[in-house]
């Protein structure tokens, strides 16, 4: 006899994919507008019994930085940050993001915040985990319109960091030889959609797994032991997502 | 008394004389203390043509400054409402050029800063090269590095601004100002020529005389002018004291999308002072 399926969000299989990307690391970091991987390291953290370290760039209480913002960075370009992520507006087939604009740069049409910390993370973190939720041809496109940061870098070029995954709603790419591979479809999606769905070309084996659902036990800890922690920095996400609300500011 | 004590300005109009049309203005983070009740004196006041650098990135305070008109240059890594959504006099100003922008990345304006700090003309950072930030700053050069073998590395110029402003928790009569872990206000202050505080409170006694608030505070060395402001950052949160007015960001949000909004909100919570 089989279990019943679990119920589970998008956000929470994200997660938890992400969480498993991050593996046995020692540090790490979590820019702004990231709620899906400041998930997935406060999991994997709690997994790991408080470790790896954790930074949420915008967080109080889970920073342990005294030396001011430049510190995370100080820290990265020494390598004693192991993991971050990045999204884009646009990401491209060589692992290009653009969190820039749309169109020429000097009259762009769309507008993004702009590059964050990219130009300089991308190229000095390790393992950087690419993530997009929405997975589309606008999204992931043949060519970025504005490299806010390659995806790869000339021999000559200081470079011990760069992508290893992207991590989209409805697959997983890993990343290597400045290629994609497709290593697992979500359940409930197809690799036909993926491919219908997707501007660059990218690798794919001739039997493409399903991405393995999130057991009870992560899904128990993500709802009742990460999600509070979440609220801090992303309030509304973890309103939505687990309806949860930050008890520290509440009122 | 050999000196005389410093004086609180007599309000924060007052405090911001030295923030004068066309000058750089250095401001910091969403979560570092924004000085937003200073920041819709300087609209009120009718201030033009900032250069202003956001270290490294900026929310609401930039995105009202643009859309009040008083930015020509804007030097960040980033601007976005967060949660809210994306900021959008800002995004409207990029795309129909009304500003000049200098896209930049986080690390480099802190580096870029540092670089005033220890006065020297530049900094070197790593990453960059290969990416169209580099491609388009024609102030940052690339040299091959002296200490290295074939080894290219980004150089960029030292920021120095006129002005630094932010807002923290207390400042003394010594002109002293305690700023706790936001390490980053020392590091504006440091750089900037001048440095302008608005703070939630006075502090009575001097804040170097205890070592454990001495490691939080900025020496009055450095510090123009302070002015009272509580709940100052508001609608933005102060570390340590305060969060966001989320209700008041997601309604600057829905008001901002339009000039028309933007302009009644302009009316509404900036030109016409808040009771409280």
């Amino acid at each position: 006899m089989t279990a019943a399926p679990l119920n589970f969000r998008d956000e929470e299989l994200l997660a938890d994919v992400i969480a498993r990307l991050i593996g046995d690391v020692r540090h790490v970091a979590v820019g702004n507008a990231s709620p899906i991987p400041a998930t997935a390291a406060l999991l994997a953290r709690e997994c790991g019994h408080g470790r790896p370290y954790v930074s949420l760039l915008q967080s109080r209480k889970h920073n342990f930085f005294t030396d001011g913002a430049r510190e995370l960075f100080d820290c990265a370009g020494q390598g004693r940050i192991d993991v971050f992520f990045l999204s884009g507006g646009q990401i491209d087939g060589a692992g290009n993001v653009n969190l820039v604009s749309t169109g020429d740069y000097e009259h762009p049409k769309v507008r993004f915040p702009g590059s964050f910390g990219s130009a300089y993370l991308y190229y000095v973190v390790p393992k950087v985990i690419l993530f997009r939720t929405e997975h589309s041809r606008r999204t992931l496109v043949p060519k970025v319109d504005f490299i806010s940061a390659p995806g790869a870098s000339e021999g000559n070029v200081y470079r011990p960091g760069g992508p290893v995954a992207l991590v989209t709603n409805r697959c997983l790419f890993t990343f290597a030889d400045r290629h994609f591979t497709l290593a697992s479809v979500h359940p409930g999606h197809t690799v036909e959609e993926v491919i219908e769905n997707t501007g660059f070309d990218f690798k794919r084996p001739a039997t493409v797994p399903e991405t393995p659902a999130p057991t009870l036990e992560t899904l128990v800890l993500m709802r009742e032991t990460v999600a509070p922690q979440l609220a801090e920095v992303y309030p509304q996400f973890a309103t939505q997502v687990f309806g949860v609300r930050d008890a520290a500011f509440a009122g | 008394m050999w000196v005389d004590m410093f004086q609180p300005a007599k309000s924060i109009k007052d405090a911001l004389g030295c923030v004068t049309d066309g000058c750089m203005l250095v401001v910091p983070r969403e979560v570092s203390g924004v000085p937003m009740a200073a920041t819709r004196a300087l609209i009120r006041r009718g201030v033009k043509r900032l250069h202003l650098v956001a270290l490294p990135t900026s929310s609401l305070q930039t995105d009202l400054l643009i859309g009040a008109g008083c930015i020509a240059t804007l030097e960040t890594s980033a601007v976005s409402l967060g949660e809210f959504g994306p900021a959008p006099r800002f995004c409207a100003a990029v795309t129909e050029g009304s500003i000049a922008m200098k896209d930049a990345t986080c690390p480099a304006l802190h580096a870029a800063l540092q670089a005033a700090e220890k006065g020297v003309p530049f900094m070197p950072l790593r990453g960059l090269i290969g990416s169209d930030v580099l491609k388009y700053r024609d102030d940052w050069k690339v040299i091959d590095s002296p200490f290295g073998n074939n080894d290219p590395i980004v150089l960029l110029p030292a920021i120095k601004p006129d002005v630094a402003i932010f807002h923290a928790p207390m400042a003394d009569r010594f002109g002293n100002v305690w700023i706790g872990r936001q390490r980053e206000l020392a590091m504006m202050a440091h750089a900037a020529e001048k440095t302008v505080a608005t703070v939630e409170k006075m502090h009575d006694g001097n804040l170097l005389d205890d070592p454990v608030l001495a490691v939080g505070t900025l020496p009055g060395f450095y510090v123009e002018s302070v002015a009272i402001a509580e709940r100052g950052a508001w609608p933005l949160p102060l570390p340590d004291h305060y969060g966001a007015d989320a209700e008041h960001l997601a309604l600057y949000a829905r008001m901002a999308a339009t000039p028309e909004g933007f302009a009644e909100y302009l009316d509404k919570y900036v030109h016409d002072r808040r009771a409280a």
